[in-house]
């Protein structure tokens, strides 16, 4: 991935979303777009359409939680597969509350993938056609992805590993 | 209304016409792993699918934010355990790339071997299955001998033969043993000339053509919006391959095609898997040809086990060997996306890392997990028996689907 195809994406994207854009930075050489979290599933779509960018394929999708901060964020990577260009696009949700909208409008993909995201960290992705669990039973009432829920049965106290874990 | 409603009054909805509910799965002998598909037909033909995923869902992504980081390959084998070695191999990647680590050409190079000894395997079954469910069991059992012959190589070179936890991070436990390549070049040898003989007996057959082409179709355009990908993908039209568009592992230095499908039915997806496999025969034979003098792993004295000698009588060996089993050794702060072309597409490690002993979110990108979601869209119309055969041959394995 060279520098001068993000270069071009970001100009693209502040051409009409600069107001939204809170970070730009490229980790490893993979472009990584921070975006305010209101007009995402807007941005997604003006990336799938407009000439210069046209990702219109995606990679993957999934949640972080954020213990310190208190937020979740939702991280959409995208893929355009004539340039071989890929982007990976972060909103930050509030943990309390997390609601964002959908892009299954855009990607069918998206579908399970978000309903694995509501899942696991309990985004709610307003649209979405069928968003229930997907990999968890569904009478659980934890988003069991979130940092809070430990690993183990805390009420075990048979194994003690306090020494090695953090 | 009747708050304990029963399932059957929905059901028996009055309508023009009466369609019939089948339950096919949770375990079914057909459909090859635990999947559910609630199937409303109307006769024979399918008019809409439901499937109900997770009934084999252990948490990986759970387990290893609290595993070190050579802790969690074990975790990889459970992915897609038809090729286990490709996501053990990703996996060591996508740490090294976190790390920064140059991987000596010897390296990649066995690595490619490994990895495309794999995709023969996880193809071979998957092409083999295939057979099954149109009635041809013969195909199977034959091609489950060569398979065995892999799992032998495997078994030569890491000890382990399905959940195979192959190399570590920086390279290989030990180099191949003369034994190991004694076995692969019997596999090189005898493998094409079984491999030619199953493709005889299916790719040409009437009666596989009648009952594959055509069925289970998928459209280039449908394909990419539900982000396929691997063979699948291919078989629709579109030339994807992570090995072409973002070479890892010294990919770059071999030459091999891609093949691709045009309607992405059952057959096509059947014929591209075969070519490939004649292709990965093709690289492990320019790897062997190519391969390099040189170590067998990289200098990571944090993540690669010393050798036993030195941990007995050298003490900086002593404290690294500590640290790794101990699973002590901090990595850099980063956030790395690393993917390899597993057997069924791109299989992608989304790792962030915050400078502890555990990565702080992995994400596996699971392809099966993603172009599943087209299957009820993929069997609409088809009849039952299509419905099978179309799962098949988009190669679904459960480990992989439910994480």
């Amino acid at each position: 991935m060279e520098g001068s195809g993000q270069e071009t994406i970001i100009t693209v994207l502040k051409e009409k979303y600069a107001g939204e854009i809170l970070q730009t930075e490229s980790p490893y050489g993979f472009l990584t777009i921070t975006f305010k979290k209101e007009k995402i599933t807007e941005i997604i779509h003006y990336l799938y359409h407009h000439p210069e960018t046209k990702f219109q394929y995606l990679t993957t999708l999934g949640g972080i939680h954020f213990p310190e901060s208190g937020q979740i964020a939702v991280m959409y990577q995208l893929h355009n597969l004539v340039t071989n260009q890929r982007i990976r696009l972060k909103i930050f949700l509030p943990e309390q509350n997390p609601v964002t909208g959908t892009i299954t409008g855009i990607f069918a993909a998206a579908n399970w993938l978000e309903r694995e995201t509501f899942d696991f960290y309990g985004v709610v992705f307003e649209g979405h056609p069928n968003l229930k669990r997907i990999l968890n039973v569904d009478d659980m009432i934890i988003f069991p992805m979130r940092k809070e829920y430990p690993l183990e049965d805390q009420t075990r106290d048979d194994k003690n590993d306090t020494m090695f874990g953090r | 209304m009747n708050e304990n409603k029963l399932l059957t009054d929905e059901i028996y909805v009055p309508e023009e016409k009466q369609y019939s509910y089948l339950n096919l799965g949770p375990t079914h002998p057909a459909t090859h792993g635990i999947f559910q598909n609630v199937l409303k037909m109307d006769g024979e033909i399918i008019v809409e699918a439901d499937p109900t995923i997770g009934y084999i869902h252990r948490a990986f992504e759970k387990l290893a934010e609290r595993r070190p980081y050579n802790q969690i390959t074990p975790i990889t084998d459970r992915l897609n355990y038809c090729s286990a070695p490709i996501n053990n191999i990703g996996w060591h990647m996508t740490v090294e790339k976190l790390l920064g680590t140059e991987i000596p050409k010897r390296v990649q190079y066995l690595r490619v071997i490994i990895m495309e000894l794999a995709r023969i395997t996880d193809h071979l079954i998957c092409n083999a299955v295939i057979g099954v469910d149109t009635g041809a069991l013969t195909g199977f059992v034959y091609m489950f001998q060569q398979r065995e012959l892999v799992y032998e190589i495997y078994e030569e070179i890491c000890g382990a033969r399905l959940t195979t936890n192959i190399g570590r991070i920086g390279g290989f436990e030990r180099d191949f043993s003369p034994k190991a390549w004694e076995k692969i070049n019997r596999f090189l040898k005898e493998f094409p000339v079984i491999l030619k003989e199953f493709e005889n007996l299916l790719k040409r057959n009437r009666i596989f053509m009648d009952r594959t082409i055509g069925v289970g179709g998928i459209t280039a355009e449908k394909a990419l919006n539900y982000s396929f990908s691997g063979p699948n993908l291919r078989a629709a039209g579109v030339d994807y391959d992570v090995r072409v568009a973002m070479p890892y592992s010294s990919y770059e230095d071999f030459d091999f095609i891609i093949p691709v499908g045009s309607n992405g039915d059952v057959y096509d997806r059947f014929m591209v898997r075969q070519e490939e496999m004649w292709q990965s025969l093709n690289i492990i034979k320019q790897a062997i040809d190519k391969l390099p003098a040189g170590p067998f792993h990289a200098t990571v004295p944090e993540f690669y086990l010393p050798p036993k000698e030195e941990v007995y009588n050298n003490m900086e060996a002593l404290i690294y060997h500590f640290k790794i089993v101990m699973g002590e050794t901090d990595v850099p702060k980063g956030e790395v996306y690393h993917c390899v072309e597993g057997g069924n597409g791109e299989l992608g490690f989304y790792l962030i890392s915050d400078g502890g002993r555990t990565p702080f979110r992995l994400q596996f990108r699971r392809p099966c997990f993603i172009y599943y979601q087209a299957y009820p869209e993929m069997i609409k119309g088809s009849m039952l028996s299509d419905a099978i055969l179309t799962m098949s041959s988009m190669n679904v394995i459960a480990g992989e689907l439910d994480a």
